[in-house]
């Protein structure tokens, strides 16, 4: 049964996350509401990954509120995510899409699976055991699988870090695309330059918390906190 | 097994052994086809009920999970003979189950390999889905992936362990002499298995013939083995 | 689907057994609690096919030794009792065990050692005299050890001869607790001395350096008697069935078809069953 309800806008309040004594994320207030994609920049520590996880409620907040279009629960019943390195199930490309479409409650048959593969052209792969496929593939099979729960929105935690430029190429164009067919996209990055290809608004975190947050162009001409001007400048932000 | 004229105090002789296997004795072959009966039955009993209990075990928290796993663990090394007694006291007429009449027949055998193989079976069952879910649940937590398909999903990406899991608790069943032949009194066309027999007949001296005999249960594991590698090269190549 | 046609295949190799403890309870059989002595002799292959033929019910003999046949009996986990240990069996009927103890035949125990005779032991015509010659000469003694009919036979002339080498325990008494198969072959691998029926000895294929050294004397005759288990402790004990076997087991038949099983041209086993006909 496919829900109506929306899960945007996420929103937090003053959202912390701990894990034992250390705090991973402090006094994060944000919105993320529907539109361009939004880019979580910042480097490696900086808490990305953590507020993907909690935008997806695979993890909850040690402080603070976090709501989903709205309502507290139950959590986002219409997001996905692909993680940076993706675990393939041991069977064939084909069968872990089927797998991911019964788990969202759909049908899995063969139409939907190979409309998906294509989407992600992996359509020759379809009968190639999932853990086979290269490093480049696999990540392409893991946003088929996220798609596959025709999200709404879909969060993607360096989704190319281990990637190279063409198989990077390749990932970023469907998820271009995706992004043009409405769903809305929530990317962690440590890449200035895909962070430039691909953002609609810039969340930069550091330490962390949230330092500045802007409109895609415009953060990365004129940054307004020297954090976000160093690490735009290249420099390591501690 | 009066199919050849036996020297007295004789040595070990090779083609004496073979010979015995090529004669293709009726009672030799109603003797394999019992102990591929009982082993086979053990073990599907095994995987039926060890299985989901190892699956269990590794995939819910519950109080005495830790005691439960410990248990299995230890029960792994069950020493045939002990299970036998136990299985035998329990059946006895003069014990609880007795009347179910089901002492010094192969039921009783099936019983007692079962309850010597099932920890193997649970317990490695366990340690293998317990691995594979660390590996899998981020990923079927993000797919909101409900308990019973979880389940489902991690029995049979884990079917090659599984299969050799299977195979080693088939090897335990087929291997064993104590158990079957306290609870099946080791009966002539009855509940004579390769074991027993190998053991009657080392004790009355037929040397060559329980050399023979041995050749035979080690060729039987080693084929079963064989085709199940084969079943699994098969699957890698097809990707099921 | 491969799997079905697996599931398939595994039912019918399987079926065969899961028929079984089920069936049984029809079938016209019995269980006979015997010894392992015995079924080595391979008397019960002779005898039992006569049975069977006369009156179509299946003896399934349990072998073991005979304290636990008598166990068995005890537990009511047998239908007739079918051993050699004549206090043991009087006892078991005594305590209400068994109905009655018929005589059914007896068989001798000898002597057998190694060729070299390390205890000169083949001088003697004696039992008691070869005996204290063994323990004299501290010569390696197998001992069955299991509480069987031979271990208490054995027991019997040790104390004959004034002697109690299982309480002793000198290093020469190797006690191995197991039946009269192991019991030759572990004599026969340390050129040891050991108490053996004579059935056992000529079916008997692995007797390397072993020969008898002793024989004849009347002290070494082995009694066996049969017992039917008492259906007023144990119900469903075949009452009516096992009744036949010992009806035929010591009738002239029964007698007869004992009295014909040779081995290597020699008779194993004399009918002296008290009842004929």
């Amino acid at each position: 049964m496919r829900d109506t309800t929306s899960d945007l806008p996420i929103s937090l309040d003053t959202v912390t996350v701990r894990c034992g004594a250390v705090s991973i994320l402090h006094d994060v207030t944000l919105e993320i509401a529907g539109g361009p994609p939004t880019v979580l920049l910042g480097p490696n520590g900086s808490g990305k990954s953590t507020l993907i996880k909690l935008g997806m409620r695979l993890i909850s907040p040690s402080a603070g509120h976090i709501t989903f279009g709205g309502r507290s629960s139950p959590g986002p019943t219409r997001s996905a995510i692909v993680f940076q390195k993706p675990i393939m199930l041991r069977r064939t490309a084909a069968a872990n899409i089927a797998f991911a479409l019964s788990a969202a409650g759909r049908e899995p048959d063969a139409a939907t699976i190979s409309h998906l593969l294509s989407q992600v052209g992996l359509a020759a792969l379809a009968d190639r055991p999932a853990r086979r496929l290269s490093g480049g593939e696999q990540q392409r099979l893991a946003l088929a699988r996220a798609l596959a729960r025709a999200p709404e929105v879909l969060f993607l935690d360096e989704p190319t870090a281990s990637l190279d430029p063409a198989a990077t190429k390749g990932v970023e164009d469907i998820i271009a695309r995706t992004a043009c067919e409405g769903v809305k996209i929530v990317m962690a990055t440590h890449d200035l330059g895909q962070a430039k290809r691909l953002a609609g608004d810039v969340v930069f975190l550091a330490g962390g918390r949230v330092v500045e947050r802007g409109a895609s162009p415009q953060f990365f001409m004129s940054p307004s906190t020297d954090a976000a001007r160093r690490f735009l400048a290249g420099d390591l932000v501690l | 097994m009066n199919a050849v004229n036996a020297r007295d105090g004789c040595q070990l002789n090779a083609t004496d052994a073979v010979q015995l296997i090529w004669s293709g004795d009726a009672n030799l072959f109603a003797i394999v086809r019992l102990s591929l009966a009982v082993t086979l039955a053990a073990t599907v009993l095994a995987a039926v009920v060890g299985m989901p209990l190892g699956a269990f075990a590794a995939l819910v928290r519950f109080p005495g999970r830790e005691l439960l796993v410990v248990v299995l663990n230890a029960f792994m090394g069950l020493p045939p003979v002990v299970v036998g007694l136990v299985v035998f006291l329990m059946l006895s007429r003069a014990g609880p189950l007795g009347e179910l009449g089901l002492l010094f027949t192969p039921t009783a055998m099936v019983v007692a390999q079962t309850v010597l193989i099932t920890p193997i079976v649970a317990a490695l069952t366990r340690q293998v889905i317990e691995d594979l879910w660390a590996e899998y649940r981020e990923e079927f937590q993000a797919m909101q992936v409900g308990p019973l398909a979880r389940v489902r999903a991690l029995l049979w990406d884990a079917r090659f362990s599984l299969v050799t899991i299977l195979l080693a608790g088939f090897g335990r069943a087929a291997a064993e002499v104590g158990a079957v032949i306290i609870v099946g009194g080791n009966i002539d066309g009855f509940t004579r298995v390769m074991t027993t027999t190998i053991a009657l007949e080392t004790s009355k001296g037929n040397l060559a013939l329980a050399v023979g005999l041995g050749l035979i249960l080690i060729t039987l594991v080693v084929t079963v083995n064989a085709l199940a590698w084969s079943v699994r090269r098969w699957s890698e190549k097809h990707a099921a | 689907m491969q799997l079905r046609t697996l599931v398939l295949a595994l039912t019918a190799l399987i079926s065969p057994i899961l028929s079984f403890g089920s069936a049984e309870a029809q079938d016209k059989s019995i269980v006979v609690a015997s010894t392992t002595s015995t079924q080595d002799s391979g008397l019960f292959g002779h005898i039992l096919p006569m049975f069977k033929a006369k009156t179509g019910i299946d003896v399934k003999i349990v072998a073991q030794g005979t304290g636990q046949a008598l166990d068995t009996g005890r537990r009511g986990d047998a239908d007739v009792v079918f051993v050699h240990a004549k206090e043991q069996e009087e006892k078991f009927v005594a305590d209400g065990f068994g109905v009655k103890r018929f005589d059914v035949m007896y068989n001798d125990f000898i002597v057998v050692g190694p060729k070299a005779d390390p205890a000169n032991v083949k001088a003697n015509k004696d039992i008691v005299a070869g005996l204290k010659a063994i323990y004299e000469k501290g010569a390696p003694f197998v001992s069955r050890g299991d509480k069987s009919g031979t271990h208490s036979a054995e027991l019997a002339l040790w104390k004959a001869a004034g002697l109690d080498p299982a309480a002793a325990k000198p290093a020469w008494y190797r006690e191995i607790g197991q039946g009269m198969g192991a019991a030759l072959n572990t004599a026969s691998a340390m050129g040891g001395y050991v108490l053996a029926d004579r059935g056992t000895w000529l079916s008997f294929k692995n007797k390397g350096d072993l020969e008898i050294v002793l024989e004849g004397d009347r002290r070494l005759f082995n009694q066996y008697g049969i017992i039917l288990v008492n259906p007023a402790k144990h119900a469903h004990a075949k009452k009516e069935l096992g009744q036949q076997f010992i009806d035929w087991v010591i009738s002239a038949e029964g007698q007869g078809a004992i009295r014909s099983y040779q081995v290597n041209g020699q008779q194993l086993f004399f009918p002296n069953a008290a009842v004929s006909g």
